[in-house]
Formats: structure tokens, sequence, C-alpha cells
């Protein structure tokens, strides 16, 4: 059995070489904190707790006892990517990007990539996250996924995977600005020491990039709102921050209506138009007319308003058939088959387990694997084979037998680390990295990012829901 | 600016105001208890009927104590009007209309919100008591502070100030009827010597005891307290103060959406009457009717502004 003992030798760590020097991006960073005093270090790291309560930010633990509200934690020690490492990565997600969109527009419309054979057609038609609804609508510009959070990780030092393309709501994002501006009220010098790039324009970009892509029915300079699920929902502070950020509206199903065959809300004055959506509900809940019956986060009849070219959902319902982790295995077929290139960014080695040998292979090597529900997201459901527990591994096999296409696995990759403040110095931990994406008639990718890194030593999983905590992420001027 | 935002706006300052009113009464109850020789509950089942949660009370205890009255104004859940039920909706208004409110705003809100939790964690010891009020008092000041500080002047503004005032209408009724209603008979009965603490604690629950002495002579007088309380303009908690800065508030928002509903009717009909009537008058029609009508008038006042300005 493999036993866990703390972070592996192996893991490539971000800022030290093996030697213990700094490596190139830190090199300025590593010289400050040498400097530091701990003792200050560990005190302004409290202090950056109080700013996150008292802001209150953040977010709901689904199933918690005590329900309420959880800090995600933050470390001080920032994660820096040089501006060489970024430029690649950045290709290869706005490869993936343009592929993931024209993937939409295909399996909407004509399904080459299923007459050329190279995806079962089974794979779409019988998948949930395929909306029939969507077939033959093009939405407004073309674009079906606005905003795309990619999750990378890091096995070394030109080693980069995609885990996930998050394509229907990513969140996160008020994570990276809010780490981004605590950092710079809690340690200004550095920002003078180092050449960050900005991310604090994300706001404005995302309202720009909404707008742009108004609905054909829109006169005049476009209305956005952001709609939430409610007060309730575990990222209820993102919504009200970007909302508040970019100056729109925050509503919820019950603010609107369709009126004369526009989405219109309730406001002081009467009812009011909206011409761009940015949803944080999910697709089933979207339109009780269409989807789920029971939905009372929704719009009756938004579905209509929408193919009546009237208003612009963002990100487009049916997305989640691009990011479905089943269809995650084809991504390289996909990004060769609509950019005509090799794909600039590795998906991470994938076994489908309703092959019936993959199966076979899963089954026999669990210990080494990470096995993931096909439709789940935030860390819940998997099992995570090299530190679960026998009678775990057994449980799952049972769920992996019965259900086998409800699942994939995955190698447990050394994902690379990066030092985190402890009460002894630093220690290094795992982390992932997701940057976010806004497509309209131009991809722009905000340099940085949200890193979550697991705060166990060892550990692998850096879901917040999880235990994980987050990191402000730099990316250097060259 | 949407409904919701301007229903949740009108009840983030109702439940503040109401945790503030609350403290106050603590208060005065607190002070009328020290300055008797034998302490009486009846002085707190006077401040429930006060808070309007005589009711609720008894179908949580079996029979009413001091320290149970406190806990239950206090901190208790299950009095939807305890301090700290009311600063745990004001706060859950807030954060559901947080995109309309200054960071300052927010924040004054959510650390009162964490302060209070704390502090009020577990059942209060008597001596623990001046400083629990003074907090509430302290946190509920910041928030206005941030408040008027920071806001712009328009209709969030004003929806935040007419929530403010209905409830601070309707605590001032309620203090007044409650406390003068049981007075005033001992008055007739007695004929000049009036117990003073009693009087003053009426003064006390709406913090111008000191007020009062500046205005009025020295001596407590039932008509003076009343005409303090009702038509003195210059007075922050009266009627008619209330009433001049519901009815300007309200004049805005006409003014900026050009619209007029029922409650700006409402809100100038008892603005006038506030101006016009005098105390003499309101004592020859009776007091106990008088405020009992005031008080059905403001709440329908608030349902006619719900319902203009589509609230739900």
């Amino acid at each position: 059995m493999v036993k866990n003992k703390g972070t592996t030798p192996l893991a490539f760590d971000e800022m030290m070489n093996a030697d213990s020097s700094p490596r190139q991006p830190y090199s300025t960073y590593h010289e400050w904190y040498a400097s530091q005093d701990r003792n200050r270090l560990i005190a302004k790291s409290k202090e950056a707790e109080n700013i996150f309560r008292k802001t209150g930010i953040t977010f709901a633990v689904y199933g918690h006892a005590d329900s309420s509200e959880k800090l995600i934690p933050f470390d001080l020690i920032p994660r820096i990517i040089s501006g060489r490492e970024w430029r690649k990565l950045a290709q290869g997600i706005e490869q993936r990007v343009i592929a993931l969109n024209a993937f939409l527009d295909d399996i909407y419309h004509k399904q080459e990539i299923i007459r050329a054979g190279r995806i079962p057609r089974e794979l779409i038609e019988r998948n949930e996250a395929f909306l029939p609804q969507m077939i033959g609508f093009r939405p407004p510009g073309g674009v079906y996924t606005h905003i795309v959070g990619t999750d990378i990780v890091r096995t070394g030092e030109d080693q980069f995977y995609v885990l996930e393309d998050n394509a229907r709501t990513p969140s996160g994002v008020s994570y990276m600005l809010e780490n981004r501006e605590t950092m710079m009220q809690m340690f200004p010098e550095l920002f003078h020491q180092n050449r960050v790039r900005p991310v604090e324009n994300y706001p404005y970009l995302l309202r720009q990039s909404l707008a742009s892509l108004a609905p054909p029915g829109c006169s005049g300079k476009p209305r956005v709102a952001v709609l939430t699920p409610g007060i309730y929902n575990s990222a209820f502070y993102e919504h009200a921050f970007l909302a508040d950020m970019m100056g729109v509206e925050l509503v919820e199903g019950s603010d609107l209506r369709v009126i004369d065959g526009k989405v219109k809300m309730r406001t002081t004055r009467g009812y009011e138009a909206i011409d761009v959506l940015y949803r944080r509900v999910d697709d089933d809940f979207l339109d009780p007319l269409t989807f789920r019956p029971d939905s009372a986060l929704g719009i009756p009849g938004i579905m209509d308003v929408y193919r009546a070219g009237n208003i612009t959902i963002a990100n487009a319902p049916g997305t989640g058939i691009s990011d479905d982790k089943a269809i995650y295995s084809y991504m390289p077929e996909i990004v060769e088959f609509y950019t005509g290139r090799k794909p600039l960014l590795e998906n991470v080695p994938t076994w489908r387990c309703s092959e019936p040998q993959s199966l076979k292979y899963v089954l026999e090597h669990l210990e080494e694997l990470v096995i993931k529900e096909v439709h789940g997201s935030g860390g819940y459901g998997m099992l995570v084979g090299p530190t679960a527990t026998r009678k775990e591994r057994a449980v799952f096999a049972e769920k992996l037998k019965s259900r086998p296409n409800n699942y994939i696995a995955q190698p447990t990759l050394s994902l690379s680390t990066v030092p985190i403040l402890v009460n002894k110095g630093i220690a290094p931990r795992h982390v992932d990295l997701r940057p976010y994406v806004l497509v309209s008639d131009k991809v722009q990718i905000i340099p940085g990012g949200l890193t979550r890194v697991a705060l166990k030593a060892g550990s692998l999983v850096v879901n917040s829901s999880q235990g994980g905590g987050t990191k402000d992420t730099w990316v250097l001027e060259d | 600016m949407l409904g919701r935002t301007a229903n949740g706006l009108y009840w983030m300052f109702r439940y503040i105001e109401r945790a503030e009113n609350g403290a106050r009464l603590i208060d005065a109850g607190l002070r009328m208890s020290l300055t008797r020789s034998e302490a009486s509950e009846d002085d707190w089942d006077g401040v429930l009927q006060s808070a309007g949660v005589r009711e609720n009370y008894d179908e949580v205890h079996d029979k009413l104590t001091s320290i149970d009255a406190i806990d239950f104004l206090l901190r208790d859940r299950a009095n939807p009007s305890s301090v700290m039920s009311c600063i745990e909706a004001g706060r859950h208004n807030a954060r559901m209309v947080r995109t309309a409110l200054t960071r300052e705003t927010w924040e004054a809100t959510n650390e009162c919100y964490l302060e209070m939790k704390a502090m009020l964690s577990k059942r209060a010891r008597p001596t623990d008591m001046p400083e629990i009020i003074d907090t509430i008092k302290r946190q509920a000041g910041l928030i206005r502070g941030a408040f008027h500080g920071t806001m712009l002047r328009n209709e969030i503004f004003n929806f935040s100030r007419i929530g403010t005032f209905i409830e601070r209408a309707d605590n001032t009724a309620r203090i007044l009827d409650v406390k003068y209603y049981v007075l005033l008979p001992a008055v007739a009965a007695v004929g000049s010597s009036m117990d003073n603490v009693q009087w003053e604690s009426i003064l006390r629950s709406v913090s111008a005891h000191r007020a009062y002495g500046w205005v009025y002579d020295a001596e407590l007088r039932p008509a003076n307290i009343a005409d303090f309380l009702i038509s003195n303009g210059r007075m922050p908690r009266s009627l008619a103060y209330c009433y001049e800065k519901i009815a300007s508030n309200l004049g805005y928002l006409e003014r900026e959406y050009g619209e007029r509903h029922a409650a700006h009717d409402t809100a100038d009909r008892t603005l006038a009457s506030l101006r016009s009537q005098s105390i003499k008058d309101i004592m020859d029609q009776g007091l106990h009717e008088y405020l009992e009508d005031f008080i059905s008038h403001n709440n329908r006042l608030g349902q006619e502004i719900s319902d203009g300005y589509r609230f739900y």
C-alpha cells in the first residue's frame, strides 16, 4: 500500500531549487522574504484574516452543520509566474478556449466532429449537459463561453496540464481580486520591487466584454445584470462583488419577468429591460418552462426571449457539454479538429470507466489513481487513491462497478508546490491555478488568476470546500 | 433601483433602529430596577409591552423574572425583536443589498454583527450589562456615522431613511402609549407627587432625559413629556420629527421619479396633523386612542410605500 508521508520529495517546488537557491521568478521576492521578521509576517497573516472577515469575503459550505459562512484561508506568500512561463500558458489557454467555442457551435449545428468519427454520438446526445433546446441556435456574436476558468496544474519546469475547462460558471475570481487588494494593502513595497502585471481591471473588462455581445434586439446602451440564486448560495459574495465592481444590478429570478418579449426587472419605477444577463444560476434552473419545472430561481420564458434574440445569456445554456469530464478526455482531438494544430497544453491522461478495458485497469490500480465523477465538481464525490483508506477504496470500487459511466480516472500527478507561511517558517504545499478568460470578439486572459493551495502537508486536494486556501498570483513583466 | 433592493434597504434600517431602541428599553428597565428598594418584576412587564413582545415572552417562559426578561429582549432568537435577532436580520438585509451600500456602511454593519454575536454568545451577567448596552449603542452609532458620512444622497439614501423613521415613530409611539397609560391613573389618584423614576424612564427609553430639561423646566410633567415626544419638531425621536423626515424623503423620491403614490398623501396628512394639533387637543381626545390610531396609520404607510415602490 502506498502510504502518503507528507509532500513527496519529487514534487517540483516553484520557489526553491533543490540546492536551496530561489528560482529566477522568485529571486526579488525571496530576498525581501529573507529580510523579514517572521513574527511580523505572522501578525500580518492575522491582519489579512481580519480584513477578510470584516469585508465579509465568505462562502457557504454545503452540508456544514453550523452552515453559515466560512473564510477561505489566505496565504500571504505569492505564487509567482515569469513572463515567459505565462506567455506559453496563455497561448495554450487561448487555443483551448477557441476550440471549446468552435466545438459548441459545431455540436449544436452540423455536428461535423461526430460525423468525422472523432467523438461518439451517444457521448453527446445521451449527456445531460447537452441541451436539445440549443440545437440550431447561435448565441449573439457566436460566443458560447463568455467566461472560462481553465484549471491548470504544473509538475515541472515546463510541464503544465489542463485539469478542467470550467466553461459553465467558473467561480473564484473575487478571490483573485481581493487577494491582490489585500497584498497591495499589506506589502506595498513588494509591488515597487517586482513588476507585477495588474488584474484589477477584470470587472471593467468583464463588463465591456459582456456589453459587446448585446443581442440584436438591443437598441442603445446595453443593460447588463448579474443573476444570482440568492443570499444562501455559496458564492453569493462573489455575485454581489462582481455586480458592485461592474456597476450593474444584482438580480434574482423573482426580480425578473418576461414582458412584451423582453426580460425585465422590477424596479422602484416599474419594469425595465435587461439586455445581457451574466447568470450564476445553472442551466437546469434557468427557465422552469423549459428545464426543471420546480425551479424557483429562474425566469419563466427566458429561453423564448433568448431564442428570439432579445437577451444575451452568459455563459450560453448548454455549454456544460464542453467541460464535462467525459468530454475532457477527448479534448486533444477536439483542439486539433478545430484549430488544425496539436494542443499546446497537455491533457492529464484519463481513463474512461465506461470502457470495459479501462474500468478493469482502474479497478486494479485504485491506489494510484484519482477517481472523479463525470458530472461532479468542487471536489465532492471523488476518491484520491493514494491517501484513501482500504475501506474507502473498497466502497468506491463498488460504485465504479455499478455505474461505470459515471466515472473517469486519472493518475495522481505530482503537483508542484509553493511554500506557505507556517509557524516555524515556510513549508511547501501543493497548488493549482485557475486563470480567468473572457471571450468576446477576442480572447482576453487575465494575467494571474486564482492559486488554490492544499494547506495540509502532502494533500493534493486544493478545493476550498475541502480545506484548501488561496494565494495571490503574480505574473511578472519581462 | 430594484424593488427588492429598496425593500432590503428599508428593512435593514428598520432592524438596526429596532436593535438600538431595544437596547435603550433594556437600559431604562435596568435603571428602574436599580433605583427601587424592592425589585419589581412589573417594571419588566412594562418594558416587554413597550417592545411589543409581552405575548411572545409568555410563549417561552412560565413566569416573569428580570433575568429572563433581559435575556429575552437581548439575545433570544425565539424573539424576532430581540436585539440580536434584529442585528442579524439587519445584517442579512445589508448583505442582500450590498451593492447599494458603501464599503464603509457594509463593514460597520458587518462588524456590529460580528461583535454582538461574540458578545452575546452566552447569557449576559448583570455586571456585564452596562458594557453590552454601550457596545450596542456605539455599534449602531458607527453604522449611522458611516452611512451619513459616505452615502450618496440619492434614492438609496431615501429608502434607508424612510425605514429608520417609520421604525422610530412606531417605537416612540409604543413607549409613550404603554408607559403613559400605566402611569397616568396613578398621577390622577395621587394628585401631585409622582414617581419621578417612572417618568424619567420614559425619557431614558428615548435617550431624552437631558434634552427634556433643556426644553422644559426640570419638573417632569405628563403633558410636557407627551408634547416633547409627540409634537416637538426638534426632538429627533418625536413623532413630528420622524414624519418631517419621512415626508421629505418621500418628497425627494416624488421629484426624482415624477410619480406620486398613496404613501405621499398619507405621510403629508399625518405630518400636517402633527403640526396643527396641540397637545391639549390630543389629551382631550384621549392619548391612548390617539397613539393607537397613529401606530396603525404608521403601519399602513409602510404598506403603501412597499406597494408604491414595488418592494415585492
